[in-house]
C-alpha cells in the first residue's frame, strides 16, 4: 500500500503548464510547490478505520470556538452531527445558538431566525467579498471539503496547525503574511490560531496544540467525508462476497474445462 | 438452426422473431478457438464496465444538477444526502478509470496477437472508434463536477481547437457556446455525456457482430481447421468470464471502497473558479500518454532556412496527439506480416516490449512538468510511438523471419496431454 501511495504522489505530482498555452514554454516556476508533512495516525486510517466520536465532538468544539470566526462548513447540515454522538435535542440546542436567514416573509421581507437541524451551518461572512474586506485581503476557505481538496488530507491540516514557526533568517515575510512549515510556498495569511487552551474540552482531556489540531483534522475529515464509515464497513462485506464468488467461479472453471485438458 | 426448445410460447415467439435462436446462437454454442488465454476476458470485462458505467451514470443524472451554480453542490448532495450517492459516484469515478484499464489491456492484446489483421480489420477499427468515443465521453464526465480540474481541465483541451488554422479560433467559440468555458458548456457537455454512452453501446454491438463473423483470434494466430479447434461459448468462457469478472470486481472494489479518491485529483473537491488557475493542469491518468504526445511538440515545422512556419507548435502537438489515435486506424495496413501472433514473430515481440514500456513512460511524462529532461524524454517516446507504427512495423513485414507456425490449435493445446480423441474433448461436434 505504502508504494502505491507513493507512486501516486509521483503520478498526482502535477503539470505546470500554462493553462492556454499547449506548447511548452519555459515552465513559470511555481513558488506554490508541494511541501512534504508527517504521515500522521488517524482512527479512521486503514481498511478498518473508523471516526472516534469523542475526537469528532472536541473537534467540533475546536472548529466552533475557534475555526468559525472565519471558516464555513457550508455543506454540512446540523442534522449531520447525529454521527458524532449528539442526540436529537442536542442536535436542536446547537441548531439554536446559530441564526440564519431565511424568507421571504409574507411582508417579502428576508428574516434570521434561530436554526433547526435541517439547516446547514451558516458561514461567517455573506459572501467572498466581505470575507476579504474583513482579513485584509485574504480569504479564508470554506472546510467543508478541506480533508479531500489538499493534498494529504487530515495529515495536512493537522501538520498545518502544528507548523507555524519564525521564518528562516534569509526570508522577508510579505506584510500580513505567517510562515508555516507545511504550507505550499510556506508563507500563508492565517496567523497561528492554536494555542495552549485555546478552547476548553468539555471532555476534559487537556488542550494541547498537538491535542487540537489532531482533533479538528479529524473533525475536517468527518465533515469531508461523513460516508467513510459506512463506505468502509460495505467494502469489507463486498470483498469478503466477491472473494467467496471468486472462489466459486474458479473452482467452476476448473470443473468445467477438466475435460478439456 | 432454430433452437430446440419444449416451451410453446418461446416457439411461437421464436418463429415470428427469432430472437431465441440468435441468442443461443451467439451466446451458448457460438464456437470459440479452445486456446484463449485470460488476456482474452478484457473484452467481455469491457463490456461489463460499460454497462456498470451507464447504470450508475443514469442514477446520477436522476440527483445530478447541469448548471454552473449548483453542480458542484448536487454531486456533494449526492455524496452525503441521497442513499447510497456515494457508492454511485464512487463507483462511476473510478470505474471510468478501470473501464480504461480494461480497453487498454484489451487493445494492447489485440496489437500483440495480430487482432487487427485480415479478416478482423473492421472489427478493430470499430474498436478504435469505440475508443474515440470512450475519451470523448471521460472528458466530459470529467467536466461536470465543475471543480477546479473540471474547469481548467476544459478549458485547456477545448482549446487545443483554437490551433486549427483560420477556423480555429471561432470553432473554440462554437464548442464553448460563449466565449469562455460556462454555463452553455456544462450544459453540452452533460447532454453530449449521457448520448455519447449510448452510442458506444451501438458500437459494441457493430463490434460483436463483426467479431462473430469470424470469431475471436486466439494466442496463436491461425485460424480454426475444424471443429475439434473449437468449443462452444456456453459453459466454457461463460465460467471463465465470470471468474476474469470475479478478479476485475475484487480490485475495482479495493478503490471504490478504501482509495476512492487515489486516482482522482484534490483539485476537484474545490469549486471551479474561473479567475483562479491551479499550479498544475493534469487530466485524467488515462490521457497521461496522449497529454505527454501533445506537449512533446515544442518546436515549429516549417521550410528550413527560410523562417516559414508551416504548422506552429500548438498546431503540432494537436495534430500528433490525434495522430496518435488516428494511426492505429490504418495498423491493419501498415504491418503486412501475414503471421498474426507475436508468439512467433523473434523481431516484432522485442518491439512490442519496447512499445508498451513506451506507451507507459510517455504516460509518467505526461504527469510530470513540461521541463527538462521531461521534455526531451516525452519527445524519444513520441517518435518512438509513431515509427514503432509507421517504420517498424511496414519494415518488420518484410525483413522479419518468423518462427514455423503450428498445424493448427489443439495440436499445441493437447501435445503432450495423451489422447487427442474423446467424445468430450471435441464437444463442438455434438449434435
Amino acid at each position: 500500500m505504502r508504494a502505491i501511495k507513493h507512486m501516486g504522489r509521483l503520478a498526482a505530482c502535477a503539470v505546470t503548464a500554462a493553462a492556454l498555452t499547449v506548447a511548452a514554454a519555459p515552465a513559470p516556476a511555481s513558488a506554490a510547490e508541494a511541501v512534504s508533512h508527517p504521515d500522521y495516525e488517524f482512527s479512521f486510517d486503514g481498511i478498518f478505520g473508523t471516526f472516534d466520536q469523542a475526537a469528532l465532538q472536541r473537534g467540533f468544539q475546536v472548529y466552533e470556538q475557534v475555526c468559525a470566526a472565519c471558516h464555513g462548513i457550508r455543506l454540512v447540515a446540523f442534522r449531520n452531527l447525529a454521527d458524532l454522538g449528539y442526540d436529537e435535542d442536542e442536535i436542536k440546542a446547537i441548531a439554536a445558538r446559530y441564526q440564519v436567514e431565511d424568507g421571504p416573509n409574507d411582508q417579502g421581507e428576508m428574516f434570521m431566525r434561530e436554526g433547526i437541524p435541517a439547516d446547514r451551518f451558516p458561514s461567517p461572512y455573506r459572501n467572498e467579498q466581505e470575507a476579504r474586506m474583513m482579513n485584509g485581503g485574504a480569504y479564508p476557505p470554506d472546510l467543508s471539503l478541506m480533508a479531500k481538496k489538499r493534498k494529504g488530507g487530515a495529515d495536512y491540516i493537522k501538520a498545518l496547525m502544528v507548523g507555524y514557526t519564525e521564518p528562516p533568517a534569509d526570508v522577508e515575510l510579505t506584510p500580513g503574511m505567517y510562515w508555516n512549515e507545511y504550507f505550499p510556498g510556506h508563507q500563508i495569511a492565517m496567523p497561528q490560531i492554536l494555542y495552549p487552551d485555546s478552547v476548553s474540552y468539555a471532555d476534559g482531556t487537556p488542550a494541547t496544540i498537538e491535542q487540537m489540531s489532531r482533533d479538528v483534522a479529524t473533525f475536517l475529515m468527518w465533515t469531508a467525508e461523513p460516508m467513510l464509515e459506512d463506505r468502509k464497513q460495505m467494502g469489507i462485506k463486498v470483498i469478503l462476497f466477491l472473494l467467496v464468488f471468486t472462489g466459486l467461479m474458479y473452482a467452476v472453471k476448473r470443473k468445467v474445462w477438466a475435460d478439456l485438458h | 438452426m432454430a433452437l430446440q426448445t419444449n416451451s410453446r410460447v418461446i416457439r411461437w415467439i421464436d418463429h415470428r422473431l427469432p430472437i431465441f435462436t440468435f441468442m443461443n446462437h451467439e451466446l451458448n454454442e457460438y464456437p470459440t478457438p479452445r486456446n484463449l488465454s485470460y488476456m482474452w476476458n478484457f473484452g467481455s470485462l469491457a463490456g461489463i464496465a460499460l454497462v456498470i458505467m451507464i447504470v450508475t451514470g443514469i442514477l446520477l443524472a436522476m440527483q445530478y444538477t447541469a448548471h454552473v451554480d449548483h453542480a458542484f453542490d448536487s454531486v456533494e448532495r449526492i455524496m452525503r444526502d441521497v442513499n447510497y450517492g456515494w457508492l454511485l459516484r464512487y463507483a462511476h469515478m473510478n470505474g471510468a478509470s478501470f473501464f480504461f484499464i480494461v480497453v487498454y489491456i484489451h487493445i494492447l492484446r489485440g496489437l500483440y496477437y495480430g487482432s487487427y489483421k485480415a479478416p478482423r480489420e473492421i472489427l478493430w477499427m470499430i474498436g478504435v472508434v469505440i475508443l474515440l468515443l470512450m475519451m470523448a465521453t471521460a472528458f466530459m464526465g470529467y467536466v461536470l463536477p465543475w471543480g477546479q480540474m473540471s474547469f481548467w481541465g476544459a478549458t485547456v483541451i477545448t482549446n487545443l481547437f483554437s490551433a486549427i488554422p483560420l477556423v480555429g479560433p471561432d470553432i473554440v467559440v462554437w464548442l464553448w457556446g460563449g466565449f469562455s468555458v460556462d454555463n452553455p458548456t456544462l450544459n453540452r457537455f452533460f447532454a453530449l455525456h449521457y448520448l455519447l454512452p449510448f452510442v458506444i453501446v451501438a458500437m459494441v454491438f457493430l463490434h460483436l457482430w463483426a467479431l462473430h463473423r469470424f470469431g475471436s483470434n486466439n494466442p496463436l494466430g491461425i485460424d480454426a481447421k475444424g471443429p475439434q479447434d473449437k468449443i462452444p461459448f456456453h459453459p466454457y468462457y461463460t465460467v471463465k468470464d465470470l471468474y476474469g469478472l470475479g478478479v476485475f470486481l475484487i480490485l475495482f472494489a479495493a478503490f471504490v471502497f478504501f482509495a476512492p479518491n487515489y486516482m482522482g485529483h484534490p483539485d476537484n473537491y474545490i469549486e471551479a473558479d474561473p479567475l483562479v488557475t491551479p499550479a498544475h493542469i493534469v487530466p485524467e491518468w488515462y490521457f497521461l500518454p496522449f497529454y505527454a504526445i501533445l506537449r512533446a511538440i515544442t518546436f515549429d515545422i516549417g521550410i528550413p532556412f527560410t523562417g516559414i512556419v508551416l504548422i506552429d507548435a500548438k498546431l503540432g502537438g494537436v495534430i500528433a496527439m490525434f495522430g496518435s489515435i488516428a494511426v492505429l486506424f490504418v495498423l491493419p495496413w501498415l504491418d503486412g506480416s501475414p503471421v498474426r501472433s507475436g508468439r512467433f514473430r523473434p523481431l516484432f515481440k522485442q518491439f512490442f516490449a519496447l512499445f508498451v514500456v513506451t506507451c507507459l513512460v510517455l504516460g509518467y511524462m505526461g504527469a510530470m512538468p513540461a521541463e527538462q529532461p521531461y521534455v526531451t524524454i516525452s519527445q524519444i517516446g513520441t517518435a518512438y510511438y509513431f515509427a514503432y507504427f509507421l517504420v517498424i512495423l511496414p519494415l518488420l513485414s518484410v525483413l522479419e523471419r518468423p518462427k514455423p507456425l503450428p498445424a493448427s490449435i489443439s495440436e499445441p493445446v493437447l501435445r503432450g496431454g495423451g489422447t487427442v480423441a474423446g467424445a468430450t474433448a471435441k464437444p463442438m461436434e455434438k449434435p
